[in-house]
Parts: C-alpha cells; structure tokens; sequence
C-alpha cells in the first residue's frame, strides 16, 4: 500500500482551524464584553451576565458570517443562536432541579434509611436515626394496585378507541384527553366523598391508589391508543383474513406485536403518578411504620414523607426531604429510562 | 415531417405486435401444458353482478366472473380500476374499510357469502388471502406464523408438525427454513415473507386463493419462485391473482380478466383464456393495454 496517490479520507465540508479559532474568539469576545459591561454599568446578578452574552454573541456571530459569507449565512447564525437559547431555556432549569436535589439530598442518604421506618424516631431526630422503609413499601404498594386496576382499564379503552371505533369513540376520546389533565387534588377529593365518607370510613392505601388510577387510566389509555395506531393495518386484515373474529386478531395479533410499546405505556403512567402528592394526602393517612395490608390502617408513601419532613421545618427534617426526593427522582428517572429504552428497541426493530 | 411521424407510428405497431406475439406465445406455451379445460374441475367460486362503492363512489360496476377450481385467473388492468376492490369483495374484506358498499352475490359452492346469517369468519377460512406486502405477524416466530389461522380460527389438528412442514413445502420455503422455525418471520427476507404469508393462508385449507398483487414487492428472482409456487397450488385449488405485470399473467394464469376505468366506475372489459386474451383479444381496448399502449 505504498503508492504515491495514497487516497485518505477528509472532510472538506467541516470548518477549518482558522474558522474554529475565529469562532473561539467571537465566544470568547462576547464573554469578556458582557462581564466588562455588567462591571462598569448597574446592571448586577447571573441574569445580566445571561442576556448580555446572549445578546453580544448573537451580534457578533453576525457580524462575523455577515463578513465572511455573506447576508443569508448571518441569518442562519441569528436563528441558530435563537435555537441555542431556546434549548438552554429548556434545559437548564432541569439541570439544575437535579443538582440542586443531588446537592441537597446525598447528605440525607445512609445505609439505614432503605432498611428502616420512622416508627421510633421523629423527623427532627440526628439524620442517622430511622428511615424511608415505610415510604418506599408504601409508594411500591400503592403503585401496584394503582397499576393492576388502570392497565386493563387503560389498555381496553385504546382498544376500543383504536380497534372497535365503535359510535362514542369520539367522545371517549374527547374525555381521555381532558381527563388526563384532571388536578390530582380532584380525583382525591373525588374519592374522598365518593368512597371514603360515604363506604370506606378509613383511609387506606387502596382508596389513594383509586385516586391514582382516575389519574394513571388516561396516561396509559392514550399512550397505548398512539401505540395500536402505530400497529399497521395490514397485520388486522391478516388476521381477519386468516378466519379469526375481531377480538381474536386483536387479542393474538395487534396487542401482542404492540406488546413493547404497552409496556412503554405502563411505565409512563407509574412516572406520571409515583410523585402524586395530593391524593395521597388525603387519602392515605400516612402511616410512619412499614404496612404491607393495602386495605388496612394508615400507608406511607415517599411524596407523604417528603411533604411530611418538609413541613416539620428542622433543618434535620429538612434533609430527610431532600433525600426522600432524591430517591423519589431517581425512581422516577429509572422508570422513564427505562421507557426509553423499551420503546428504542422497538423501533430498532 | 409527415413521413417521419409515420414512420414513428408504424415502428411502434410492429414493436406492439412484436410484444403481443411474445407474451401470447409465453402464454400459449404455458396453456399448452395444462389446458384450463382439461384441468378445471367446476365452477369454486362465482361472482354475480358485483358492484361496489366507497361512499357515494361507485368504484365497480356490474362485475361477473366464474373462477374454476384448480385454474389460476389473473385480474389485470390500470391501477384505480378495481382489481383489488373486486378481490375484496369475494372474501368479504371490502366491509372493513368505513363507508364502504355493495351490491351483487359471491357464490362459494352454489352458496351466497353474502346471505343473511353467514358466518363471515368461516367464509375466509374458505377464501385465504394474499396482500400486496408481506404480513408476516411480528410477534410470532415461523412456525408460529404457519400456524396462526388455526389459532386464530380456533381449529383443532392432531399433528401440527405434519401440517407445518406440509404448508411449508407447498409454499416452497420448507428447505429454506426448516432449520430455524424458531425464529422471528420479520428475520426472514421479502421474498421469504411473502412465501411464509402463503404458507400461513394455506394452513387453514381454504379452497380459493385470493393474491393482490404477491410479487409487487419484491425483486425477481422472488418472483419466480411465488409463480412457481402459484403453479403448484393450482392444482388443488382455485387461484385468483392481481398483478399489474403482464408477462406475470402470462406465466402464470390460465385465464384472464381486464379491467379498465374510463374515468368512472371499473368494469370488467373482457375474459377468456389467457392464451386468447394476450393472442386475439376480442376488444380493442384490451389489446391497447396488453400491447402496452396505455396503463
């Protein structure tokens, strides 16, 4: 391989080092502008610095393509610019709701805290002392009898919205759509003066995750209807013209190759109503100590003992919030992930 | 300028000639080896003056065919002149698009499909179907796929392995797979689905055969082997296919149907051995569109 014309791969199209440099430099300029403006006018805080830089860097962006290729090249820099800041926008307060709960929360974590309850202890007690046993079982149960009643509810309306189309699809739809922004408030007062005043008499775990399953059905009703409608209709007519019914080709055709999406679906509805804070409130009673029995006695859950500690106000109580909500985050980031992945795979499929 | 345009006009009629002889002599070839008379054993499948409409939209008009057990019957014409419609309409597949109407009789051995009190499902385990993509159910491995009209029909067999291996290897893609029924259908390639597609639709032993356009999906040498597979059906079955590719009808058919769209409803222009159809067509308009001067 030691030919004269030895042919190697390049890149003509990317921007030359003398470009970069020029670029660096506009960044660089602009950063030195607005901390010199900011330093010699009034104007004061992070803010300024933001939209002063924004502002001279935009501007020189421009100028620089305006000089070097011309007017449409400076117009695709403005906008480009205008995009950056809208994703900045975006970002950066998620960002930083994550730092700051990691930076408030680790210091709440140790060893004790996933494998004991607050059964003996106070939340004021030394961080070392108790845990959020209770609140994870409690939250996990909840979850799960959330989940049991609203999957079959939720996954038999896209059903119906998607593959029997019957005459109240439209309204059903309609509803979906305004029930799936219903305030969590709402359904818990809902099944406050529905169930528990006039049947029930007690909180338990299982009226808070009726309120949860009003919120949890539209999330996985819609999800899932996007899904069947993704299934193509090729497959339905194969399967009718294979001689099976309607319910049939639905139940061993359609959901079954929808079968990874309908899990994605699953997993959005928990994130949706893991972090409810309002029903549970209302509902559940709270309980400090583990409770397994959903039907039985005051249930703990993580929203509650966070909203619990907080409002004690001690700054011991104060960080058993930050780290019931670092836990509660990170489940709820694993859960979307998760999602995520779920439905990658079906589309690399 | 004059003289030229004629020249022009009179290469292109003995170009059309030329093709018209080549695919009624592939046409007589194959008619010559199985003679549709010798072969048909009755009248499977009638169809009495079928109309169709998508909403207001008449879409055909007037259409009646008789379809011989053991003979193929190709459906040939422009897109949009009912080919598809019509097929559907035999398997009752046309009501499942909304707005969707009809008036005429299929008779399946002398029976209406379309009477009152029909069991539609067991009406398409009787007419079997092809479509234009391969359809292959992605949850299912092969195997599965083979089976699945007996699942979904809810029939019972004995010997499922026999059953599997025999509608494999009539549908020509036993040696191909027999190593991996385990695996996905959508592992298989287009040609491979589309074949596993037939397999599936003769699982349930149907009697007729409806394929809108099998092969407009895949390359040729695909092609070749679905036709031969068609070929060896035919002999127990009665076979209705749509294709837009004439030298395919040709090959395959032993009669064949024009139909044609003049701006309104489709109507079924002419049918006749498909020897006669590509050879002497009775109608003008038929020997336009099998001379390729239109569609």
């Amino acid at each position: 391989m030691t030919t004269t014309s030895e042919i190697r791969p390049q890149k003509p199209w990317q921007a030359s080092l003398s470009q970069r440099s020029i670029s660096a430099l506009v960044l660089v300029g602009a950063v030195a502008l607005s901390y010199l403006i900011v330093a010699v006018t009034p104007m004061k805080g992070k803010l300024a610095y933001v939209a002063l830089f924004f502002v001279i860097f935009t501007l020189f962006d421009f100028l620089f393509h305006f000089a070097t290729r011309g007017l449409s090249a400076a117009k695709d820099a403005v906008a480009r610019a205008i995009v950056v800041l809208g994703i900045s926008a975006a970002v950066l307060p998620i960002i930083s709701i994550l730092g700051t709960v990691f930076v408030r929360g680790y210091k709440g974590l140790h060893i004790g805290l996933f494998t004991h309850d607050m059964k003996l202890n106070s939340v004021s007690d030394p961080i070392s002392q108790g845990g959020l046993l209770h609140a994870l079982i409690g939250t996990a149960i909840l979850v799960l009898v959330a989940l049991i009643i609203s999957v079959p509810l939720g996954i038999l309306t896209a059903v119906y919205m998607t593959e029997v189309r019957g005459r109240f699809m439209k309204p059903i739809k309609f509803l979906v759509q305004a029930m799936s922004g219903v305030p969590s408030i709402v359904a818990g007062l809902f099944i406050l003066s529905a169930i528990v005043y006039p049947i029930t008499k007690s909180y338990s775990g299982f009226v808070g995750s009726l309120a949860l399953s009003i919120l949890m059905i539209p999330t996985i009703a819609r999800t899932s209807e996007e899904v069947l409608l993704l299934i193509p209709n090729d497959l339905r007519e194969a399967g009718t013209a294979l001689g099976g019914t309607q319910w049939r080709t639905v139940a061993m055709v359609v959901v079954p190759a929808a079968r990874s999406g309908l899990v994605t679906a699953m997993i959005l509805g928990v994130a949706r109503i893991a972090g409810e804070t309002a029903p549970i409130v209302l509902l559940t009673g709270g309980g400090d100590s583990v409770n397994g029995n959903p039907f039985k006695g005051p249930m703990g859950s993580l929203p509650f003992y966070i909203w619990k500690s907080y409002s004690v106000g001690t700054p011991e109580s104060i960080t058993r919030a930050w780290a019931g909500i670092m836990v509660l985050l990170g489940i709820i980031l694993v859960l979307f992930i998760s999602a995520r992945f779920l439905s990658d795979r079906r589309s690399g499929q | 300028m004059t003289q030229s345009g004629i020249d022009k006009k009179s290469e292109r009629t003995m170009e059309a000639g030329n093709l018209v002889s080549s695919l009624s002599s592939v046409a007589k070839s194959h008619v010559g080896n199985k003679s549709p008379g010798s072969r048909a054993q009755g009248i499977g499948l009638e169809a009495r003056g079928i109309h169709a409409w998508f909403g207001d939209r008449m879409v055909i008009e007037d259409m009646s065919l008789d379809f011989w057990s053991g003979t193929v019957t190709a459906l040939i014409g422009p897109s949009g002149c009912g080919k598809s419609t019509f097929i559907r309409t035999l398997n009752r597949m046309h009501e499942f698009i909304p707005g969707a109407a009809m008036a005429g009789q299929v008779l399946l051995n002398g029976q209406d499909v379309y009477a009152p009190g029909t069991d539609v499902t067991k009406i398409r385990l009787k007419i079997g179907m092809v479509f234009q993509k391969p359809n292959p159910f992605p949850s299912m491995t092969i195997s599965e796929n083979v089976l699945a009209g007996l699942k979904l029909a809810q029939i019972k067999v004995d010997n499922k392995d026999d059953l599997l291996e025999e509608c494999l290897e009539r549908a020509g893609l036993w040696t191909e797979v027999k190593d991996r029924l385990g695996a996905y259908g959508g592992s298989l390639s287009g040609g491979q689905q589309q074949r596993l597609c037939i397999a599936r639709s003769l699982a349930v032993r149907p009697e007729v055969l409806l394929m809108d356009e099998p092969c407009s999906s895949l390359d040729p040498g695909s092609t070749l082997k679905i036709e031969e597979t068609i070929s060896h059906l035919s002999a127990t079955m009665t076979i209705i296919i749509v294709t837009h590719n004439m030298q395919q009808a040709a090959r395959v058919s032993d009669y064949t149907a024009f139909f044609l769209s003049e701006g309104g409803p489709g109507r079924m222009i002419e049918v006749g051995p498909t020897g006669e159809i590509f050879s002497r067509p009775k109608d003008k308009r038929t020997e336009n569109y099998v001379t390729g001067r239109f569609g």
